[in-house]
Formats: C-alpha cells, structure tokens, sequence
C-alpha cells in the first residue's frame, strides 16, 4: 500500500508566549505560513476546516488555501472538511475547481458536517433538515464533480437543466472524501456516491473504526465501484519529548473541550481521560516522534486506511509550537512511520 | 425471567448500532430497523452487529418485547403511536438543541415525558441516553468491576423500570432507578450526567441532588 500523510487545522487561534491571544488576521497569515512550511517539510496534503467561531476563525478556507497554493508546487490542499449541508455545491464546487486550476491539480475536498454546527444559524438552515440537506448536496456534488452539463432538481436549492458549471477541471474529477464519525449509514452513503472515506477519530479507541472501512469496501463491491482510499483525521501534537508534547497540548485541549463539552456532550476532560486519550488505546497522538509514529503506523494497519492526517494545533498554542510539530511531524515522525509500515 | 426478553431497537445511526451490539453481547435476540427497507441494513448488520437481524419497522416492534427508540428526537413526530402500543418503549433520544436544532414540541418540560404522553399505549422508560455513543460500548464493564460505570433508569411503572435495570446491567453498567420519567430529567442535556461517566455513588449524589428532579 502507498501511504499519504497530511496536516489539518481549523485556524485554531493562536497565543503568543505568554498565552494571550493573537488577533484573526495574523492567525489566519500564520496558517499560510504552515502550509507553505508543510510542503517544505514533505507532507502530502495540507487541510483546512471550516469553521466560524471566535476562536476558530476559518470560514473561508479556501481563500487560505489559494494563498498556500500561489507559494508551493507539490502538496495536495483541500477541506477538512467542507460544511456542505449549509452552503451551496455549486459555489462549493466552483472555489475548489477554481483552487484547482490556481494549484494546477491539486485541489480535494472532504464534505462532512465535521464537529461545528455553527454555520446553520449562521446562514438560516434548521439543524433538524441536516440529514435532508447533506443528502441532497451531497448527491448533486458528486454530479458537479464528474464534470459536463448537469441537470438536477431537489428541494434544497434551485434546479440546475443542462448547465455548464465553470470552471472546468483540466485532468477530471479531484478527489473527494466524505468525513464519517461513527454512522454506518454515511459510509454506506459515501460508497454509494463513490466519494472515497474520512475516518474522524477524536476519542475513543480508534480500533472500533475498523468495522467502518471493512463496512465501506463491501458497500463499494455493493455498488459496483472499485476499491477507494480510507483517511485517518485525529488531532495530536508533536514536540522533542513525550513530557513537553502533553504539557503543552493538555492544558489548550482541556480549555476548548470543556468550552464545547456542553453542546457536543463530551465528559470534561481530566487529567486521567488525557492520558487514556494519549496512550496506545485512545485518539490522540500527542507526544515525541517515536510515541506519535508508532501509533499512527498501528492504526493505519488496524484501520486499512492509507492516509493519515493529523489535525495539529489548538487554540493558545503559539505559531512557534506549530512550526516545531509541524517540522517533526515531516522530518521524522513519517520517515519513522514508512520504517515501521516497511 | 427465564427467556430473555426480545428488543427491538429502531435507529441505525450513531446509536442504534452501538445499543444493538451490546445487546447481542448480553444474549437478547435483536432485531434493528430504520425508515425504510431492510435490505439497506444487511451490510450494517452483518459486519458490525453479527447476530441482530434487520427488519422493516413494524415486525421488529411486533416481535419485540422492548422496543429501543434511537433515532433523531425531530424524526420521532413520523412513528406512528399505534406501532408501539403494548410494548415497553426505552426512550434513549435526547432534546439537545444545540446540535439539532430547536423544536417546539419538546422546549418544554422533559422530553420522555412529552415523549410518553404521545405514546399513550405504551409504557415508557428513558435510559441509555447520556452515555455519548462512542463511549456507551468502551465503559461497557462486567458486575463488580471496579471501573463499572452506573446508568440512570426512569420511567413511571416500576415494573418496567425493573426490566430495563436487568438490561443495563445485563449490557455492562450499574442501573441508578428513578422513580418517575419527571426524575429522568436528571438524564437530559445540561444535566448533572449528561456526557459523564460516573460511578454508582458519584452518579447517584449527582441526580438526587438535580433541582430538575425534584417535583
């Protein structure tokens, strides 16, 4: 199996030395700067999720990723992920496409609702239609995808009658994941659609999604596609030693996840919940280059997946954190990686 | 009780599978069922709840003695009453605005209660609602371990609150009985429990303590 590995962020608001925080705008410059640095340190793709909070200030995604695409040559950009159910395929479509050309071909996108629900206020879609509207878009997105004149009716935007969606793509369709969290019936849908899989593990031992890529490459014989990739996204973060990693990552992971808990109907973290989620059994992959290698080489071979994408960062870590995860993360946690997955 | 008792658990979701598979594991017959046709379950069932049997709706609920709601609380409005009349109804949905968005049935009072007073001919248990479903399976934990986690069981007829304790111990946790649906607002989002995996005294102190219990 060829092995891919990418980096995601959500524009996690970063913190200067002595934990205030820095402004939007130079958070959004500095995540320019980590794509940039990601193809620099050999990562093959590089994703950005969307979301609208105060302290993930990242809407607008794929503006970032045209800027990251004008200063590297190589790395893959996409979404991570892409709320499609509160934003319209064919815009969704055409600022890909558009990151397409800009990038010359290496543009991806993962749809999902990812972990933020905040856009549906926002933009006045009812959070009780989400299936509806997922389902739908989805569907039509896949149309768009294939590329042609495409017709199309439904009840969640206006019908499309052999229309030509600009601007075409010059090689054919780029790829597209769907980010599943633990409904079997997305990844049903996902095969379906012939869109390929995106495993978001964020607690729990990941070993229990293994029953989801077996469910996903049954359901694409199902339906008479081929076989398709399987991608990890699991948040972590690297530094020299497993001590600094944790005391770093600990005390930023524990603040935003007890801000969140109450809508999302997580327990508060503790430090016991934190070592069980950092040790061999639980999501996160935070420590040195051997603890986080070693782990994501296990649960690729556990997982039958071939990508692995590490959601780095959290709000309050400085850029300066970043940069060091992000440079082992490319210089010796991959290397270590393909070592151990000969 | 001699033979166990039949569930039926509607929903293949992010829950109903986990609920299914645990089941299995303590020795119920199952049965799972969603909206529509079977078929669009075989694969589901097969690789990751071996031993349920996928149905449509209504013959699970008819050859089920429990029947497990796990579906979305905005879907509930298109089950039909009468489906469900006789049975024993677990109530493991959630009102949780914030990520489902606001329904104007449920902004009022517990939702089980609102829950059972639609359900006139059924007698309705609220349980196994407030572990999150990615940690209902992994704290699961046999009688007497230490690490046991407790769950919250309520409902108004103490007969069927019984049975539905039998099975959250039967599936791993130590059954906390509360005495009415109107206590199991203990259970619900921004609840004491909610999201939280407590052992049987912390559990118990945490919802006898809960103004939203207290009648």
């Amino acid at each position: 199996m060829t092995y891919t590995f990418g980096l995601d962020t959500f524009g996690d608001r970063n913190g200067d030395a002595d934990g205030k925080p820095l402004s939007h705008a130079q958070t959004i410059r500095n995540v320019v700067e980590e794509g940039v640095l990601a193809e620099q340190a050999g990562l093959d793709f590089f994703g950005i999720g969307e979301h609208h909070t105060e302290y993930f200030p990242m809407p607008a995604g794929d503006v970032v990723l045209a800027a990251i695409a004008a200063r590297t040559e190589r790395i893959h950009l996409g979404s991570a992920v892409t709320v499609l159910s509160s934003d319209d395929p064919v815009r969704v479509y055409q600022r890909y496409a558009t990151l397409n050309a800009i990038s010359s071909g290496r543009a991806e996108v993962i749809l999902g609702r990812g972990s933020s629900v905040e856009s549906f206020p926002l933009f006045g879609y009812d959070l009780a239609d989400y299936e509806e509207l997922f389902e739908e878009k989805a569907t039509l997105f896949a149309e768009l995808v294939r590329g042609g004149p495409v017709t199309w009716a439904g009840k969640t935007r206006a019908p499309l009658l052999h229309q030509d969606v600009v601007p075409h793509t010059e090689s054919g369709p780029f790829p597209v994941w769907i980010g599943v969290g633990g409904n079997p019936q997305s990844v049903i849908r996902a095969a379906r659609l012939g869109f390929s899989l995106a495993l978001a593990i964020i607690g729990g031992p990941p070993a229990r999604f293994a029953a989801y890529s077996e469910l996903f490459q049954r359901a694409l014989e199902k339906f008479g596609r081929p076989p398709l990739p399987v991608l990890v996204h699991s948040p972590g973060h690297v530094a020299p030693t497993d001590e600094q990693a944790k005391a770093e990552f600990w005390p930023r992971w524990r603040d935003i996840i007890t801000l969140i808990a109450p809508e999302r109907g997580f327990a508060i973290p503790t430090e016991e919940s934190f070592d069980a989620e950092t040790g061999p059994d639980g999501a996160l992959y935070v420590g040195s280059p051997e603890t986080v290698a070693q782990k994501i080489a296990a649960n690729l071979r556990v997982l039958g997946a071939s990508r692995f994408d590490l959601k780095y960062g959290m709000p309050g870590l400085t850029h300066e954190q970043l940069i060091t995860n992000i440079e082992l993360y490319g210089g010796r946690v991959i290397p270590r990686v393909r070592e151990l997955l000969g | 009780m001699n033979e166990p008792a039949r569930l039926a658990v509607l929903g293949a979701g992010h829950v109903g599978p986990v609920i299914a598979r645990l089941a299995v594991k303590a020795g119920y017959p199952v049965a799972i069922a969603t909206s529509g046709d079977p078929e669009n379950l075989a694969l589901i069932t097969e690789l990751m709840i071996p031993g349920a049997q996928p149905r449509w709706a209504r013959d699970a609920v008819a050859g089920a003695d429990i029947v497990v709601l796990a579906i979305p609380l905005h879907r509930f409005g298109q089950i039909d009453p009468r489906l469900l009349d006789g049975k024993l109804v677990v109530d493991a949905m959630n009102y949780w605005p914030a990520t489902e968005g606001v329904l104007e049935a449920f902004s009022r009072g517990g939702s089980s209660e609102i829950v059972a007073r639609r359900l006139a001919g059924s007698v309705v248990v609220k349980a196994l609602n407030h572990i999150g479903y990615h940690e209902l399976e992994a704290r699961a934990r046999p009688a007497g371990d230490p690490d046991r986690p407790a769950a919250g069981v309520a409902g108004d007829d103490p007969a069927a609150v019984a049975m539905i304790a039998g099975l959250a111990d039967r599936i791993g946790y130590d059954p906390v009985r509360l005495e009415s649906l109107r206590a199991g607002r203990a259970l619900e989002p921004g609840g004491p429990v909610f999201g939280a995996v407590l052992p049987l005294g912390v559990f118990e102190r945490a919802v006898r303590q809960d103004a939203r219990s207290l009648a």
